[in-house]
C-alpha cells in the first residue's frame, strides 16, 4: 500500500514545488497584510470609504476563493490584463486575505482608547502622525497573533492555486499522481507537509502571543 | 453590518441576478448554474450537519472523555485543523479506495467538507463551553446533579449562546469550501462556471453570476444566524451584560 | 448525646505548599447557626467549599450525620468516596454563594424546579407547588417568571436562597452571601435568613462579615486565622469580651470600619 521507495523518488519534486507554495504565502500573506491594513486605516482617516470598504470586504469574504482565482485569472483579459497563473493566484489569494486582514486591524485600531486620539490632539499633532506614530504601535501588537492565524489560514488554502495549473505542492502532486497511478505517497505526503508546517506555526504563534501578553500587558 | 443592512443587500444581490438572468448573455446559463447550486446547496446542509455533530463529539470528549478517546479527539481537531480541506478532499476521494474503502464524490465532499469545518467547530464548542463561568458547574454541585445533568441543561445551554456568532462564520466557511468540490468532478456551482467558461468563454457572465448566487446564499447564512443569535440570547446575553 | 450534624475531624486542606487549613477539628450540632468569621485568606470559605465537595481535602475526614463524606466505608477502613457515595450525602447540603450563580437561562421558577425534578424525581406540579411555596417565604412569588438579569442582587440572591431549600437539605452554607450586594440590599436577603433561622430546624454554617448580624443569628461564632480556628464561643461573649489578641486585633479593626 505504501511504498517508501516511491514515496523517496518523488520527494526532489515535491520539495522543489514546496518551494513554490512557500513563495505564494509569503508573497500573498505580504500583500494582504500591506493592503488590510491601507483599507483599516483608510476607513479611519476617511469615513465616506467605510461604507464602500465594508461591503467590498463583505463580497470578498462571502465569496470562494476558488471562483475569485478563476474571476482574476479568466476574466483579466477581458479588460486587458492578462496575468500569468502565478500572479493571478498570488495576487488573489492576497486580495481574499487582505479582507480579513483588515477587519482584524479595524479591532486593533478600536482597542486604542480614544484619550490616545485625544492626547495627541491637545499636542496638536497631525491626524497622519497621530496615526503612524501614535495609534498604529499601539494597535498591531495585540493583533499579531491573529494575523498570524490568518498567515497559517492562507497557507493552508494555497493549494486552490493548482486549479489555474500553478506549479505548487498539489499540483505537483496530482500530475505525479496521474502520470504513476499512485496517489497515496504523493497526496499523503503533501497532507503531512501541511501538518507539520502548521503545527510548527500554531505553536511558534503561541510564543509570540506570550511575549507580546508579557511586554504589552494593559 | 446590521441586520437591516444586511437584508437591503441580500435583496439587491437576488435583484441582480434576476436582472442579469434576463439578458440575452446571461439567459443561457441560468439553467446550468441553477442545477450546480443546488448541488451546492445540498453539499453544504449534509456537511453543516455533520460538522455540527462532529463539533459536539469532539468537544465533549476533549473536555471530558476518557484519555484514550480524548488523544482521538484532539488527533481529529489537530489533523483536519492541519492540513488543508483540498488535501483531505483528495485524499478521501484517490487515496482510500488504496485501502479499500472507495467512497463517492459526493459522500467524500460531505465527509470532507463536514469534518474539516468540524474540527474549527470543535474548538469554538470547547471555547464556549469552557467560557461559562464556573460558580454555574459550583451551583450544580451545590444542587447535586450529575455532571452529565449539568452539562445538558445548564452549561451547553448557556455555551449555545456563546456559540453562535462563530457558527455563522463557521458555516460562511463550510459553503465557501463547497467549490473545492468541482476539483473531484462533483457538479456544483463552481463546476458547472468551469465547465460552462471552457465550452462559450462567456467568462465575465459566468463568474459574475457565480460570484452573486455565492454572495446571496452567504447573506442567507448571515441573516439566519443573527436571527437566531437574537432569539438564543434572549435571558442569557442581557445577565452577562449586567 | 445525639450525633453531631457535621463534623470535620483533623481536615488539612493545601494549595501546592501553602497550607490553608491545618489540621481543623470542628463539631456543628443539629439545628445549630455557627458563624464563621476571620479576615480574608483564613480559609474559613475553604471550610464551607469542603463541606460542599466544591474542594477535595488532603487529610482527614469529614462526616455528615456520622457518614464520612469525601470516603466510604469498606471492610472497616475508610476509602476514598466514589461520586454515588458523593451524591448520596451531598444530598443532604445546600450552599448559598456570594455570587448567587443563578442560572440565567432560567427564569426564578425555573431555577427552583430544576434541581428538585431531575435529581430527586418530582414531578412538574409537586416540584412548583415546592418552589412557590418557598419563593414565597422570600418574597419573590411575583417574580418568579423573571429571569436573574432582571432582578436585583438581593432579589437574585433571595431566589437562590429558595432554589437551595427546594432541595430539602439538613444543612445550609451561607458564603459570604451578602458581600456582592448593594448595601440597601443587604438587608432583606438577611431578613430572609433571619426567618428561616425562626422558622426551619435547619443547621446553618455562614461565612459572614457582618458582625451585627452573627451577633444576634448565632448560636455560635468560630473566629478563624491562618487556617486555624483561634478563637470559638458564644457570640454575646466573643464579641464583648474576646480572649484571642487576634480576635481583638481583628474586631476593633472590623470596628473602626464601621
Amino acid at each position: 500500500m505504501w511504498d517508501w521507495g516511491f514515496a523517496l523518488e518523488i520527494l526532489p519534486t515535491l520539495a522543489k514545488a514546496a518551494i513554490v507554495t512557500v513563495q505564494v504565502t509569503l508573497l500573498g500573506f505580504l500583500i494582504a497584510l500591506s493592503l488590510g491594513l491601507a483599507l483599516a486605516a483608510a476607513r479611519i482617516m476617511q469615513p465616506w470609504t467605510a461604507v464602500p470598504i465594508s461591503l467590498a470586504v463583505e463580497l470578498i469574504r462571502s465569496t470562494p476563493l476558488l471562483i475569485q482565482i478563476f474571476f482574476l485569472y479568466f476574466v483579466g483579459p477581458s479588460f486587458g490584463l492578462t496575468l500569468d497563473a502565478m500572479t493571478a493566484g498570488i495576487l488573489a489569494i492576497g486580495l481574499h486575505y487582505a479582507a480579513y486582514c483588515s477587519e482584524v486591524y479595524r479591532a486593533g485600531f478600536e482597542s486604542v482608547p480614544r484619550g490616545q486620539w485625544e492626547a495627541s490632539v491637545a499636542l496638536n499633532l497631525g491626524r497622519w502622525t497621530t496615526l503612524r506614530d501614535i495609534i498604529i504601535p499601539q494597535a498591531i501588537p495585540p493583533v499579531v497573533p491573529a494575523l498570524g492565524n490568518y498567515l497559517v489560514a492562507l497557507f493552508k488554502e494555497t493549494p486552490l492555486l493548482s486549479a489555474i495549473a500553478v506549479m505548487e505542492l498539489m499540483q505537483s502532486a496530482k500530475i505525479i499522481g496521474s502520470q504513476t497511478f499512485r496517489y497515496n505517497e504523493p497526496i499523503t505526503l503533501v497532507g503531512l507537509f501541511f501538518l507539520v508546517m502548521s503545527l510548527a506555526s500554531a505553536w511558534a504563534i503561541r510564543r509570540v502571543e506570550a511575549g507580546i501578553n508579557r511586554r504589552y500587558r494593559r | 453590518m446590521g441586520l437591516r443592512g444586511l437584508a437591503g443587500l441580500l435583496a439587491l444581490t437576488i435583484a441582480t441576478i434576476w436582472y442579469l438572468s434576463g439578458l440575452e448573455d446571461y439567459r443561457i446559463f441560468v439553467p446550468g448554474l441553477a442545477q450546480g447550486a443546488a448541488m451546492t446547496v445540498q453539499i453544504t446542509a449534509a456537511a453543516a450537519v455533520l460538522a455540527v455533530t462532529a463539533a459536539l463529539v469532539a468537544a465533549l470528549l476533549k473536555l471530558y472523555g476518557p484519555a484514550p478517546l480524548r488523544w482521538l479527539a484532539v488527533t481529529y481537531i489537530e489533523i483536519f485543523r492541519g492540513t488543508s480541506a483540498l488535501v483531505q478532499l483528495f485524499w478521501l476521494y484517490f487515496v482510500l479506495p488504496v485501502f479499500g474503502i472507495t467512497l463517492e464524490a459526493y459522500t467524500a465532499a460531505v465527509i470532507g467538507i463536514g469534518l474539516n469545518i468540524g474540527a474549527y467547530g470543535a474548538e469554538v464548542v470547547r471555547g464556549a463551553i469552557v467560557a461559562v463561568p464556573r460558580g454555574q458547574w459550583e451551583a450544580t454541585v451545590a444542587l447535586n446533579m450529575s455532571r452529565a445533568q449539568a452539562l445538558r441543561r445548564i452549561i451547553l445551554p448557556q455555551a449555545f449562546a456563546a456559540m453562535i456568532p462563530p457558527w455563522g462564520n463557521l458555516f460562511i466557511e463550510l459553503l465557501k469550501t463547497t467549490a473545492l468540490v468541482s476539483m473531484i468532478t462533483l457538479g456544483d456551482l463552481a463546476f458547472r462556471a468551469q465547465q460552462m467558461n471552457q465550452t462559450t468563454m462567456k467568462t465575465v457572465q459566468i463568474f459574475t453570476l457565480v460570484l452573486l448566487i455565492y454572495l446571496a446564499m452567504s447573506l442567507v447564512i448571515t441573516i439566519a444566524m443573527r436571527l437566531l443569535e437574537r432569539r438564543a440570547g434572549r435571558g442569557i446575553l442581557r445577565a452577562r451584560a449586567a | 448525646m445525639t450525633e453531631p450534624m457535621v463534623s470535620f475531624e483533623n481536615v488539612t486542606k493545601r494549595y501546592g505548599t501553602l497550607t490553608v487549613l491545618d489540621n481543623l477539628n470542628l463539631t456543628i450540632g443539629r439545628g445549630e447557626k455557627v458563624a464563621i468569621i476571620g479576615p480574608s485568606g483564613s480559609g474559613k470559605t475553604t471550610v464551607l467549599r469542603m463541606l460542599m465537595t466544591l474542594e477535595t481535602i488532603d487529610g482527614g475526614v469529614i462526616r455528615v450525620e456520622g457518614e464520612p463524606l469525601t470516603h466510604m466505608e469498606r471492610g472497616g477502613k475508610l476509602v476514598p468516596a466514589d461520586q454515588a457515595h458523593i451524591r448520596k450525602v451531598r444530598a443532604k447540603i445546600g450552599m448559598v454563594f456570594q455570587s448567587f450563580n443563578l442560572f440565567p437561562h432560567m427564569t426564578a421558577l425555573q431555577n427552583c424546579i430544576e434541581a428538585p425534578m431531575k435529581v430527586l424525581g418530582l414531578s412538574r406540579e409537586k416540584a412548583e407547588a415546592r418552589a412557590m411555596d418557598l419563593l414565597d417565604m422570600v418574597g419573590m412569588a411575583n417574580r418568579r417568571d423573571y429571569y436573574p438579569s432582571q432582578l436585583s442582587g438581593g432579589q437574585q440572591q433571595r431566589v437562590a436562597i429558595a432554589r437551595a431549600l427546594a432541595m430539602r437539605p439538613k444543612v445550609m452554607l451561607f458564603d459570604e452571601v451578602t458581600s456582592a450586594l448593594d448595601p440597601e440590599l443587604v438587608g432583606e436577603v438577611l431578613q430572609v435568613i433571619r426567618k428561616l433561622g425562626a422558622e426551619h430546624d435547619l443547621t446553618m454554617l455562614m461565612v459572614t462579615h457582618q458582625m451585627g448580624f452573627a451577633k444576634e443569628f448565632a448560636d455560635r461564632v468560630c473566629f478563624f486565622h491562618s487556617g486555624r480556628i483561634c478563637e470559638e464561643g458564644e457570640p454575646q461573649a466573643f464579641f464583648t469580651n474576646p480572649q484571642n489578641e487576634r480576635s481583638r486585633q481583628f474586631l476593633r479593626a472590623v470596628l473602626e470600619a464601621g
